[in-house]
């Protein structure tokens, strides 16, 4: 029945299952939207798509779609009850014209001024690029008796607007065309976990408590354990600022999928190179800072270290003392490099710039070296060698 | 067939027509319904009002994010029959004593047609939702301790929030109605309004209302201010009986409106809702 819109949808990118077509049908069968095309919309809407991000797609090829309908209309004029279009009438013509209308003579008089009316309406609106008169001003749009005026049949009190809902793409700014989304991330961290027993004992310990029964000449001793928990350690270090904004959004969401994943998580910022001052909120980056030393000291090495930035910078600024864009630094960003690195034997650099543009910066390829190839990008791949890597056995 | 109720809000709960179809389809085919939607915008409320309007019974579940799929179905109480069996309890020898049930079980078992709200699904772990597929599928799950399989009398009409901290996986989502609520325009926000206070003066709500869309326009707040949060903020004002002009001040000290803490919820916000409502001033 409506195959075509289906492949449109998915044409566009949303995606939608054979399960989900069925259950549109199966709706249409029973009735939940009758005769309505913007009943029709909610429904398919609430049937097909499941993300409101996608939502704006939807309405542009329902848009596209349907705006061949206007055949059916002709069909259901025949079915509008007259209650309807004496509403319809109430609507269109004055008090004053109602008057006399009913005085030269009844119901078939109304119904020939209507239609002239109408008639009159759908010249003026002809020309408009959507079936929907792009006025505005009318509630029904160019084809007069289309579905919409099936609508007339509810109360009054319903304000509508001629303008279709799917054209006003109220969703538009929820599209977003995010690829990599939190829950790959967050499946991908999964890897990282590893499983411990902390804290309070709220979980039986059954293995235990067979034996210490046992032990007990068959009277019950229960044992108690903590539950397990991920007791992975992550620091992890963000670049922010400067050539890091266009990776905002990636970061943000390997950020917000850590801090669900890891209970151990401590994050700082750093801008382009780690220097001797880390910072855990950017906004008071110059009066709250934390040497790095201090971080290292509180942070030992069990602590996997994660770096997340692009190394796009002068390399002065990995080299040289004083090559810091923001504040003199005395000893070069190599340096406390090294040192985190050689505190941290579980350490990754997660690269948010495409692996294509790799080879053509030098301060990434410096870095690259220095991290001795642990350098990963952050894609859902890339998350996963990486954390492959932290796993490995040092 | 008989055809069911239709739900169409209630005269506290104001509806849009994509949410009353929404509702209506989920209801008809009997699958469950999935809301989302800026907090504070009424998706819990949604299922109460749901409940109350087609006189169903409404069964809560209370997602936390320690919550296991196993726990709405059932749970076995194998130590307390350990504890038993070492007292020698003659109810020992039925393994249904131990068998605690839990909301999904009371919703399938139930006499008549129930609603049942999955609240805020996505704090529970990633997986939650797949382990409650079959379930909430075939609306039928086994018990393995005492070998009986569970179906439920009537379906029931499941409503499923979520907050969009997790993302939801494909296979959960493929077997849902979606909706997600829009944070309501003006008209209907003045309905709302209506519909809770009754009583209240006009030129108050008038005010309140333009203050409050102009709080939520303020670039870059942490929260913006939702429906519960004007409604609650609107009773206080009510309470203090504050008169409107005062809202509308161009008084310079009155930077922040009078009890903003019922819309404001971090002192950041507050903070940069100061500020821009200073330099707003001194632009005048």
């Amino acid at each position: 029945m409506f195959a075509g819109f289906i492949t449109s949808l998915r044409n566009e990118g949303v995606a939608v299952s054979l399960t989900e077509y069925l259950t549109l049908l199966k709706a249409m069968r029973h009735q939940v939207a009758m005769l309505d095309v913007e009943d029709f919309y909610y429904l398919a809407r609430a049937t097909l798509v499941k993300d409101e991000r996608l939502v704006d797609r939807f309405d542009r090829v329902f848009a596209l779609y349907f705006q061949g309908l206007s055949g059916v209309s002709q069909d259901l004029l025949a079915e509008i009850p007259e209650e309807w279009l004496k509403k319809l009438a109430e609507k269109y013509l004055s008090p004053e014209e109602m008057a006399a209308i009913k005085s030269l003579g009844g119901f078939e008089k109304l119904m020939e001024t209507l239609r002239e009316r109408l008639q009159e309406q759908q010249k003026r609106h002809e020309g408009g690029s959507k079936w929907i008169g792009t006025a505005g001003t009318s509630p029904f749009g160019a084809y007069g008796y289309n579905p919409e005026g099936v609508r007339i049949g509810q109360s009054e009190s319903r304000h509508r607007s001629a303008v279709k809902v799917w054209d006003k793409r109220e969703f538009k700014d929820l599209d977003g065309e995010v690829e990599l989304g939190t829950r790959g991330i967050k499946l991908a961290l999964r890897r990282l976990r590893r499983w411990g027993r902390e804290g309070e004992a709220s979980e039986l310990d059954l293995g235990g408590t067979i034996r210490a029964t046992a032990a007990n000449g068959g009277v019950l001793d229960l044992h108690l354990r903590p539950e397990r928990r991920n007791k992975v350690k992550v620091l992890l270090l963000l670049d922010i600022g400067g050539s890091m904004d266009d990776h905002i959004e990636e970061s943000a969401q390997l950020f917000s999928a850590a801090k669900s994943e890891f209970k151990h998580l401590e994050t700082f910022y750093f801008h382009n190179c780690v220097y001797e001052k880390l910072w855990r909120s950017n906004r008071r980056r110059y009066d709250d800072f934390t040497a790095t030393t201090q971080v290292m000291n509180t942070y030992g090495p069990d602590w996997c270290l994660i770096v997340v930035g692009d190394a796009t910078m002068s390399p002065y600024e990995i080299t040289h003392a004083g090559g810091s864009v923001e504040h003199w630094n005395e000893e070069a960003g190599a340096l406390w490099m090294e040192r985190l690195l050689k505190h941290y034997p579980k350490a990754a650099w997660i690269n948010p710039r495409d692996t294509h543009h790799w080879g053509y910066t030098a301060s990434l390829k410096l870095l690259k070296q220095m991290m001795g190839e642990r350098m990963f990008p952050l894609t859902l791949d890339g998350l996963d060698s990486a954390l492959k890597e932290l796993r490995r056995p040092h | 067939m008989t055809k069911p109720a239709k739900f169409t809000g209630t005269d506290s709960y104001i509806t849009t027509r994509d949410l009353e179809i929404a509702v209506n389809a989920a209801m008809t085919l009997e699958r469950p319904l999935l809301v989302k939607g800026e907090p504070g915008t009424g998706k819990t409320v949604l299922a109460r009002e749901v409940a109350q309007a087609l006189k169903m019974p409404l069964i809560e579940w209370h997602v936390k994010s320690t919550t296991k799929a196993a726990q709405g179905l059932y749970e076995y109480d194998a130590v307390a029959r350990l504890r038993d069996g070492q007292l020698g309890e003659a109810k020992v020898h039925d393994i249904s004593n131990y068998i605690v049930r839990g909301k999904l079980w009371e919703a399938f078992t139930s006499d008549t047609q129930v609603v049942l709200l999955i609240d805020e699904i996505d704090k529970a772990d990633i997986e939650f939702p797949n382990d409650l597929l079959q379930e909430l599928d075939r609306m039928e799950f086994f018990v393995y301790e005492t070998k009986e399989t569970v179906k439920a009398k009537f379906r029931p009409l499941v409503i499923i929030t979520s907050n969009n901290e997790k993302e939801l996986p494909d296979a959960f989502l493929r077997r849902c109605f979606f909706h997600f609520i829009r944070f309501p325009e003006r008209a209907t926000m003045e309905k709302i309004v209506a519909a809770h206070y009754p009583n209240i003066k006009h030129d108050l709500v008038r005010e309140a209302l333009n203050l409050f869309f102009d709080i939520r326009e303020v670039p870059g707040l942490k929260k913006k201010p939702a429906t519960s949060e004007l409604l609650d903020w609107l009773k206080l004002l009510m309470v203090d009986d504050i008169p409107a002009d005062i809202l509308k001040s161009n008084d310079p000290k009155m930077v922040v409106p009078p009890l903003y803490g019922a819309l404001l919820k971090n002192e950041q916000d507050v903070h940069l809702f100061e500020r821009v409502a200073f330099l707003a001033r001194r632009g005048q």
